[in-house]
């Protein structure tokens, strides 16, 4: 049986202490032991994106990520961006542009949006395509989601 | 002052609407299948056979079962009932039973406390085969076999279904064209590749119930599969769709794992949660099916059509899903945009020992038009006229009835070719770009929802709509109708408050729960704007009625002087006058209490008398013209597409928002098809089942989309629209061919089309001394 220790991490700027298996994958801790599924699964091999959290602000493929990699430093989930009970710039031109569809790759764009427009106040359409290319939507055909991030970042101007 | 005639303006449908859902998408809060936990929950796993065809001698579970902490083990006698979408070819089943059909066919399935129990017991289920003859080609499988894949290929062979049809005297028609070209197309198979995998959680409970939750796109056809198979009468399951991440037919069908996962949760009396990996959808598929064509087209010397000849070789892989369907559909999707006054078609869908193929967007009408309007574009060269006057000179008109008597009412197909011709500067375009560089012209039409309901006999509404308002003045809409993110729901909640005038704020579409929700029959052949749009109407405008009278109590006012305002009812002669919307349903409440309403849409009896005549049969269609530009790299043959132009009749759009969103989705999915995607194969293996392998187009490949929405009203469609889920997509492919005939002047019949084969045609031509634009 594997060892397990004990993981103390900040997620979404509070501290967590989470007991796991050394093996434990980010992915899997974060929806199935502390249940934010806010992050989602939909490849388990690090192709689709829709797994993206931020760790100490970078977005990262959760699900092929070692959970005690986050010891110590600073995990943003969709949960976790935002005011409460509020949207972001980012969110709210994902609304507003019809960036979302179905859904389900939506958080991971937004965390890798506000991850962008964090570093990059006003990045040009060259630099939005590369951000979210490790991000897979089969809905949108992606223009709603760059014209999303255009507009989130002159919100944010 | 408008004119009489001009068509009403609206206050919330045809603007933009942000999809209600929205915020809670953005947030990470809209509830997925696999977001939903139950307690005591068991993890449901799947064993896959790794053969391609074999007779299943034996199965030994004694040593999984006897492993700690299985629950379950199942094997396919248990629950043996087949199953399918279409009653009329039931030959799937849950798991396996006496074969199994291919590489990744269901053999066993195991519930467990965990994940790694449930792998483990499955590694120890023992198999005695028989490995049986594979048949991985489906142009071998047109005659008789040695083993058929299924009792019911005709003949012996693994034809599953044969289309024979003929109007008109095609050969009298070829025997007098001036002109006929013949284009025979190859198609790889694609598949949906939704980004939320197939998930099921499944709970039978001791009051004898058993409540089922699962990513799919038609609730009613799954709910009656899970009571054809388990033996329950469907009022003792319930059926709840969460959210849906994605679909495009692929979670259409009632499917294998859904129906395993709720006899797991029977077997076991604990909730069960199937959640497939990225590979085992791959091996679910029910995608595009590759296709073999053969499409013949004749016309006199002024370029009018005389006819289509067309053959179809369609491969099914190992079930039958939707493919009675898919094969009707390669033919006779072929009767419109254009007037084909002569049409034959032979059509076949083989079985093989590969993955399933199904319904994918744009279904049965994406590869027939492909080798169609290439054919048209050789036509228009032969002719010496332009690809566009050619398709002018043939648009089926208005109020029209095809050869095969489809029902065509509107069409703004013409403006369309108007529309896309002016926008994309064609003049100065085709065949005037520099060598490498190129327009193509691309049409399409499609049924905007089938006209048959598949399951009902007797005739029932297709769609039914539900409303509710109580004293709170918020209006619960209860429909089995299925957002899978194309903004059913939103559509839903503006039709009811357009009709009523109250804010859209007031209205709450439910979750789909067969126990609460009314029947719609779902999300494929595109017929949700359509039919649950009309049920709401309905729907909505009952619930007006008894609102006004409510209101014509408080003012002394007989209903017809009144009218419906923004949040208010008032006199239609002194608009100043009124009251507010909840004054009056609280007037309207004093009698009857809450409110309730119930509307619903069947569609018209429609089509010929003949065998196979309902098949494509819809209440209106939706028609499409394209012109994509490419930007060849003449070394690489590597290519870009700069822009596509797209003008779409699908009515009045109702909501610009998502009209634009599914057509930006549809050109993303028709360019995967026509630029890479393949599910490869060796043999009978699938050789890429995940999303690295299987490349849908990067961001850095879209190009600029040019949206013109020219439709007008349709007749009979809610508030004159027709569909825009899945037409889109068509017409995205054969613009690009074509503009690749423009750019280098080779012709591709073959999908994908690679930079390879790119590279070989140039090559090809250069070898054969035709000079193309000077080089």
């Amino acid at each position: 049986m594997a060892e397990s220790g004990t993981l103390r991490f900040a997620l979404n700027g509070q501290p967590v202490t989470a007991r796991c298996p050394d093996e434990r994958i980010l992915l899997d801790l974060l929806r199935e032991d502390l249940r934010l599924t806010g992050t989602k699964r939909g490849c388990d091999l690090g192709t689709c994106g829709c797994c993206t959290v931020l760790v100490d602000g970078r977005p990262t493929l959760s699900c092929l990520t070692l959970a005690r990699l986050a010891a110590g430093r600073s995990v943003t989930t969709i949960e976790g961006v935002g005011p409460p009970q509020r949207l972001s710039a980012v969110q709210r031109a994902f609304v507003e542009h019809g960036a979302t569809q179905c859904g389900f790759c939506t958080p991971g764009f937004v965390l890798t949006a506000t991850a962008l427009l964090r570093e990059n106040r006003a990045p040009s359409r060259e630099e939005i395509e590369r951000a979210i290319s490790g991000n897979l939507c089969r809905c949108t055909g992606y223009l709603a989601i760059v014209r999303a991030i255009e507009a989130a970042a002159r919100a944010e101007a | 002052m408008p004119a009489a005639d001009a068509p009403p303006v609206y206050r919330l449908l045809g603007s933009r609407i942000p999809y209600v859902e929205g915020p809670l998408k953005v947030t990470g809060r809209a509830e997925y299948t696999d977001d939903i936990q139950r307690p005591g929950q068991l993890v449901g796993r799947l064993l896959r056979s790794p053969w391609p065809h074999a007779r299943l001698r034996s199965i030994d579970t004694t040593e999984a079962r006897a492993l700690p902490g299985v629950a379950a083990v199942l094997t396919g006698e248990r629950y043996p009932t087949p199953f399918g979408v279409l009653p009329i070819t039931h030959d799937e089943t849950a798991i396996a039973v006496g074969k199994a059909r291919y590489i990744g066919d269901i053999v066993a399935a195991v519930a467990a406390v965990d994940e790694r129990t449930a792998e483990e017991a499955l590694a120890k289920i023992r198999f005695d085969v028989e490995p049986l003859p594979e048949y991985s080609d489906p142009r071998t499988g047109t005659e008789k076999v040695a083993e058929p894949i299924h009792a019911r290929g005709l003949a012996g062979s693994n034809v599953q279904k044969e289309v024979v049809q003929h109007f008109g005297d095609v050969d009298a028609a070829f025997a007098r064209a001036a002109h006929a070209v013949r284009v025979r197309g190859t198609f790889a198979g694609v598949t949906h590749a939704f980004t939320e995998p197939l998930a099921t959680i499944a709970e039978a409970t001791p009051d004898g119930r058993l409540t089922v939750w699962s990513a799919t796109q038609v609730p009613h056809y799954l709910h009656r599969a899970l009571s054809e198979v388990l033996g329950l009468p469907m009022h003792r399951i319930r059926v709840v769709k969460p959210e849906v991440g994605g679909g495009f037919g692929g979670k259409s069908d009632p499917l294998p794992h859904e129906i395993a996962c709720a006899a797991l949760a029977l077997e076991t009396g604990r909730p069960v949660k199937m959640l497939l990996d990225r590979e085992d959808v791959f091996y679910t598929n029910h995608g595009r099916h590759p296709t073999f064509n053969d499409v013949r087209i004749a016309c006199d010397a002024d370029g009018r059509l005389l006819g289509y000849d067309i053959e179809a070789l369609i491969e099914g892989g190992a079930w039958s899903s939707f493919g009675t369907v898919t094969t009707y559909y390669n033919g006779v999707l072929a009767m419109g945009p254009y007037r084909v006054p002569n049409f034959r078609y032979r059509g076949r869908r083989v079985y093989t020992n590969r993955p399933p193929s199904g319904a994918m967007r744009a279904h049965g009408g994406t590869n027939i038009r492909y080798s169609i309007e290439v054919a048209l574009d050789r036509l228009a060269e032969e002719l010496g006229v332009d690809p566009f006057d050619l398709r002018e000179r043939n648009a089926l008109p208005p109020n029209s009835t095809t050869v095969n008597e489809f029902r065509i009412t509107s069409t703004s197909f013409r403006e369309c070719l108007a529309a896309v011709r002016r926008a994309s500067g064609w003049e100065g375009k085709w065949r005037k770009l520099p060598l490498g560089r190129g327009v193509g012209l691309g049409c399409g039409f499609y049924i905007s929802g089938s006209n048959s309901p598949i399951h009902f006999t007797p005739k029932m509404p297709q769609s039914t709509v539900h409303l509710k308002v109580d004293m709170d003045g918020g209006i619960a809409v209860h429909s089995m109708q299925a957002d899978i993110g194309q903004g059913s729901n939103t559509l839903l909640a503006a039709i009811v408050a357009e009709v009523l005038g109250v804010d859209l704020d007031r209205v709450h579409v439910q979750r789909v729960d067969s126990d609460v929700s009314p029947i719609d029959l779902g999300s494929y052949s595109s017929r949700v704007t359509f039919m649950m749009g009309n049920a709401a109407r309905t729907a909505a405008l009952q619930l007006r009625e008894k609102i006004v009278r409510g209101a014509a109590g408080l003012l002394h006012a007989a209903p017809e002087e009144l009218e419906v305002a923004h949040e208010r009812i008032r006199w239609r002669r002194r608009p100043e006058e009124g009251v507010s919307f909840l004054e009056a349903l609280h007037a309207a409440m004093e009698n009857e209490g809450a409110l309730t309403a119930s509307g619903a849409y069947q569609s018209k009896p429609m089509g010929g008398t003949f065998k196979g005549a309902r098949a494509g049969t819809a209440p209106a269609y939706s028609f499409s013209a394209y012109v994509a530009e490419v930007d060849v790299d003449l070394e690489t043959g590597a290519y870009r597409v700069p822009k596509v132009w797209a003008a779409f009749d699908c009515g009045r759009p109702l909501n610009r928002l998502a009209v634009e969103g599914q057509i930006e989705g549809s050109i993303h999915m028709g360019l995967g098809q026509v630029m890479g995607e393949t599910m490869s194969y060796r043999g009978a293996r699938l050789f890429n089942p995940s999303l690295l392998e299987y490349k849908i187009p990067a961001p850095q490949q879209m190009p600029e989309v040019e949206i013109l929405l020219v439709g007008a009203d349709d007749p009979e469609g809610p508030f004159g629209a027709k569909e825009a889920g899945e037409g889109p997509l068509i017409a995205t492919l054969p613009a690009v061919g074509n503009a690749l005939y423009d750019a280098i002047g080779c012709r591709f019949t073959e999908l994908p089309i690679t930079p390879d084969r790119v590279v070989r045609a140039r090559e090809q031509r250069r070898k054969e001394g035709r000079p193309w634009k000077g080089a």
